[in-house]
Parts: C-alpha cells; structure tokens; sequence
C-alpha cells in the first residue's frame, strides 16, 4: 500500500471496507439513478424507434405528445384519479383514524381489517373489482334485483366514468394506509391539548379541526408526499382492471410509456412521456424537499 | 345487527367497574350514548365495505359456472366445490400454455427469495457502513438514493434494459433479482442506517478497542441486536417484491413470467369463455401469500410499512 507524507495510507484506502460495502449504493445512485434518468432525459430528443438512436430532433417528440388524444385522455385520467384519490383517502383516512382513536375497544381487528388490501397487489385489487363491478353479476345486478330495475352502475363499461371505477379499487387499496400514517400522528399529540380543549368547552370537532389537523401538518406533508408519488407510477391497477378501455378510456401516463416503449416500438415517444412523469414528481418533491430540509438545516 | 350494542355495553360495563374505587377517571359513559352508536356504526360499516371483496373472492371461487351465472356476486355457495382452485392452479390458460399459475407461482418463488436475501444483504451492510463508518462523500451518494426512490420507474425502465442486455442478463430470472434489489435499496438502506445509528455508540467504540474490525463488528455485534429490524425488511420486501407486475412484464420472459403477470394474463385471456369461478380463485391464490404475511406479522407489517412511509 502507497505512503503519503505523513506516514499514512493514502486516504482512498482509509476506512476501504466500508467504501466497498458502499459499492452497490454507489452504483445504484450514480449508473441506475442519476445516470439512467439522465440518458432517458437526452434520448427524449431524439428520434428513436425500435432501438434507440441518437439522432437529435429537439422537442419534436414532446410535440407529437402533447397533440395526442391518447395522451391528453392520458393526462386527464390521472389528473382526476390524483385530485380525487389525494382528497378522498385523505379525507377517510383521519376519519377512521379519528375514530379508532377514540379508545374503542376491538381497534386491532378493525386495523386489520382496514388495512389488509393494502397487503394486496393492484393486480389483484384490479381484479376483484373488475368482478364486483361487473354489471351482469355484480353491484348493479344485485340493486336491480333488489327492485331498482333502472339502476345504472357499470364504470367499467362506460367511458366517461370508468376512471371513478378505477379509483374506488384504488381507494380501497390505499386508504389503510393512510388511516394507519394519521392514527400514529394522533398519537403523536399531547394528551393535555385535549384536556385543554375540553377544559374550555370547546367542541370536539372544532377541536379536530383547528387544532389537531394544525399540529398535524408533518404527518399530512408526508402522507401527502406518498400518495402523489404513487398516484403518478399507478399502471397495474389499470391494467388488471381495464386494460386501458373501454377503447382508451382509462389509459394513464405510465401505461402510455409502457405501451409506447415495448409495445409500439416508439422508444422516443415513450421517453418523451417519461419525462413528463418526471417533471410532474419534480414539481412535487422539490418544494417538499426545499419545506422539510431546508428548515431544519436553518433550524 | 346488535354488535355495536353489545359491544359498548361491554365498554361501559368496563368502566364503571375502574370507577369502582372511587369518583376519579372521566365521566363514565352510558353504553348507548349516541357517540358510541355513531362510533361503532360507522366503524362496521366500513369493516364491511373492506371485507367484502374478500369475501366475493372465496365465495366466487367456490361456485360452479352454472351458479354463478344464476345468481349474484354476493350470494353464498349452494354447492362448495374445489374444482375452481384445482384448475385455476394446474390448468388455467393464459393464452400462450394452459398449465395455470403453478408455473407462475414458482417463477414467483424463484425470483422473491433470492431478491429479499441479496437485497437485504446488500442493503443491511450498506446502512452500517453508513452509521458506523462513515467516509467523505457517503452521505452524498445516499441523498442522491433517497431522492432517487422518487423519480417514476418508467424513467429508468429502458435504460436498465441496456444495462442488462450488456451484461446478458436481460429476460433472466437473474436479471430481475438484480432489479429488485436495485429498487429496493433505498428503502432498506434508509431502514438499516437508522437502526444502526440508533445503536449506542459505546458498544462499536468497544468493539474496536478488542480489535473487531468491520466486519467483526457487524457479524458478532449488529447482526444479533437488530433481529427485529431484519423481520420488518423481510415482511416489506416479500410483499413489495412478490405483488410487483412492472419489472416482472420487462425484464422476464413469458415462461419466467411471476406470478402476478401470468393472473393477469389468465383472467384478462380474450379467448375462449370466462370461468369467473377460476379467475377468482386464481386471484386469492395470488394474494394468499401477502395475506398470510401480513396476518402472521401484525404489528410489525404495520412498522413495515410505516418504515416505508417515512422514506422521504
């Protein structure tokens, strides 16, 4: 081994266990991460087809995105699946979590039981819902038996709701979840705030909500930060359901990648709309990052 | 149903038996009140609303064709009969072979217990090294990887495509471990690092003074301290790893397809007539590994997961 002046070893081989212990999360962040986003990034202005080429184009690909019905259906499914999905699981998620907290007894089993689909794959939860929404069979079926002879509920067959179809699946995969984030918060906040609280007369859902949900704002960021993470990359629960139909009705961005990628053999177009995912997550985490970070290196 | 009844008569009978001893503890509450009813209500009926897929599957898969086509979704077997759970697992077709999900299920297999073992191994050493042997420039390259877990996988789906076919990897069973424990790395480290970091100090320090090195220290010291740390990695990645459909329909071929893929191409199969009852079964016997996990694990899939929540 070399000596530098001071007698020793050179620092590159200081500590050298723990640098080859590193070695596969160096290449992780560096080839796959920065790498890998990059090169998808620079082939996105190209004209790649079958295999990819660098053959500069400029925002050629990006065009040809934006003026595509696929595309926009694309963008506009997620566009509500996100809106509805951060709203809806955020809204049930505190409601069930406000209610197991209320020293009720039984609150493991209903835990559990809120949070088993979320043990579940979207394919799976994709095709229990394509069954119970089945409308031969399933819910619409059985409310017509019922008596409801004109009533109408197949979002899988329908193109202008069967994204709300998708969404219910997608509810109830993730809103265990959710409920599971905010009840930890709960119990994150002083006992004496609600005795406080009580102590003054205040009612019990103003006490929720002008005083829980504030102390909160931590648990909501982050959950926040999850769920639209995820909401971004949902494929399979649209695969399994759907497929993308009826017609392209409920096709989503990542589909759109996949399908341009590996099916249509449209590599460009495919990394063009990776991009665009990309930015869409920038524009989420970077101001996250910047509030959560930046703060606490002030702090 | 008289279950919320019952219930919060038990919970009063409860406390009035702890004010037993005197006026102290908060006002007993009567068992009827009208904030148990709506707690407890509302509580069950959504406990419903979850169950119920649940139950359509077992149901479902436990009908004849002919019932199903019958009656509803939602009512009972007349006749239990196993043929749906027999053919879903040695016959079903998927278009391609007709020998049902038993293949998949083996791909499965295949692919997730080696994935957990090298993802967690790589994943374990790499948060020591980052909690007790920490070197310029380490922290750098793990913010890259935790900002890293962000970024949508399909950025990334081709390049890795590349990078397998370089190295001949591409459509193997190998290849795909290789992926998943390249996505699962960040999680994990993140996991490993701060429960190695929240060792005490003093344990390393003397270690090193005995003359333990690196790895001395993480075989005879870490490794036995943090069994429960390694259960939660195990719970989160056998559920992430086997539920995945995206690196498994990229980076395998059709007779390596896991079985995630091979359901979907079972029930979304456009020939030949739909057997709703096989389809089904095919699902639950999909979803019954996950399941049993997370039964089996209680509380500790909920730190799993909520490990997993705190990535950011």
């Amino acid at each position: 081994m070399s000596q530098d002046r001071s007698g020793r070893p050179v620092r590159l081989f200081q500590n050298l266990n723990a640098k080859i212990a590193s070695i596969p999360m160096v290449l992780t962040a560096v080839v796959v991460f920065v790498g890998g986003t990059a090169w998808t990034v620079l082939y996105s202005f190209t004209n790649s087809r079958l295999l990819p080429r660098f053959n500069f184009v400029g925002l050629d690909q990006y065009r040809r995105l934006w003026t595509t019905p696929r595309w926009h259906v694309a963008i506009e499914n997620i566009f509500i699946y996100g809106v509805c999905t951060l709203v809806f699981s955020l809204v049930i998620g505190f409601v069930l979590a406000a209610l197991l907290d209320q020293k009720i007894r039984f609150e493991n089993t209903f835990r559990t039981i809120f949070l088993y689909p979320f043990a579940l794959s979207f394919i799976v939860t994709g095709l229990v819902w394509q069954w119970v929404l089945n409308p031969t069979f399933g819910v619409q079926h059985v409310v017509r038996s019922l008596g409801w002879e004109s009533f109408s509920f197949d979002p899988l067959y329908s193109q202008e709701i069967v994204i709300y179809g998708i969404l219910i699946a997608g509810l109830w995969q993730g809103t265990g979840l959710v409920m599971c984030l905010m009840l930890a918060g709960l119990r994150g906040i002083d006992e004496d705030i609600w005795k406080a609280a009580r102590v003054d007369g205040i009612p019990m859902w103003r006490t929720y909500l002008f005083i829980v949900i504030p102390m909160m704002r931590p648990v909501f960021v982050t959950t926040l930060v999850i769920i639209a993470s995820g909401i971004v990359r949902v494929y399979d629960l649209v695969v399994a359901q759907t497929s993308g139909g009826p017609g392209i009705a409920s096709e989503v961005p990542a589909k759109y990648v996949y399908d341009a990628m590996f099916l249509s053999q449209n590599l460009g177009q495919g990394f063009a709309a990776s991009t665009m995912m990309l930015l869409s997550v920038v524009v989420v985490v970077v101001p996250w990052a910047y509030l959560e970070f930046g703060r606490r290196g002030r702090a | 149903m008289s279950g919320p009844a019952i219930l919060s008569a038990a919970a009063g009978v409860e406390a009035l038996a702890l004010g037993a001893g005197g006026p102290q503890g908060p006002k007993p509450r009567r068992a009827l009140s009208r904030r148990n009813v709506f707690v407890y209500g509302t509580l069950l009926v959504v406990a419903v609303y979850y169950l119920l897929p649940l139950y359509v599957m077992v149901v479902t898969s436990l009908k004849g064709m002919p019932e199903i086509r019958l009656g509803n979704v939602f009512s009972p077997p007349v006749e239990i009969t196993f043929e749906p759970w027999a053919r879903a697992w040695s016959s079903a077709c998927t278009g391609l072979n007709c020998d049902g999900l038993s293949r998949g299920f083996w791909n499965s297999v295949r692919i997730t217990v080696p994935s957990v073992v090298l993802s967690i191994a790589i994943a374990s050493v790499n948060g020591y090294a980052l909690a007790n042997w920490r070197f310029k420039g380490a922290e750098i390259f793990f913010a890259i990887l935790i900002v890293g877990a962000f970024i949508p996988y399909q950025v990334m789906l081709y390049p890795i495509v590349i990078i397998l076919r370089e190295i001949g990897l591409y459509g193997t069973l190998t290849g795909l471990v290789l992926v998943h424990s390249v996505f699962g790395m960040p999680i994990l480290t993140l996991l490993f690092r701060n429960y190695f970091a929240s060792i005490p100090e003093e344990l390393f320090k003397a270690a090193r003074v005995d003359g333990a090195g690196f790895w001395g220290i993480y075989v005879h010291i870490m490794l036995p301290m943090s069994l429960p740390i390694f259960v939660v990695a195990v719970i989160l990645q056998i559920t992430g790893i086997w539920n995945d459909f995206l690196f498994g329909v990229v980076y395998t071929k059709p007779d390596l397809y896991p079985m995630t893929v091979q359901l979907n191409n079972i029930v979304n199969a456009t020939m030949g007539v739909k057997e709703y009852n096989v389809n089904m079964a095919a699902t639950l016997i999909t979803g019954l590994v996950p399941l049993v996990v997370y039964f089996v694990s209680g509380k500790l899939f909920v730190r799993g997961i909520a490990a997993g929540a705190v990535k950011g």
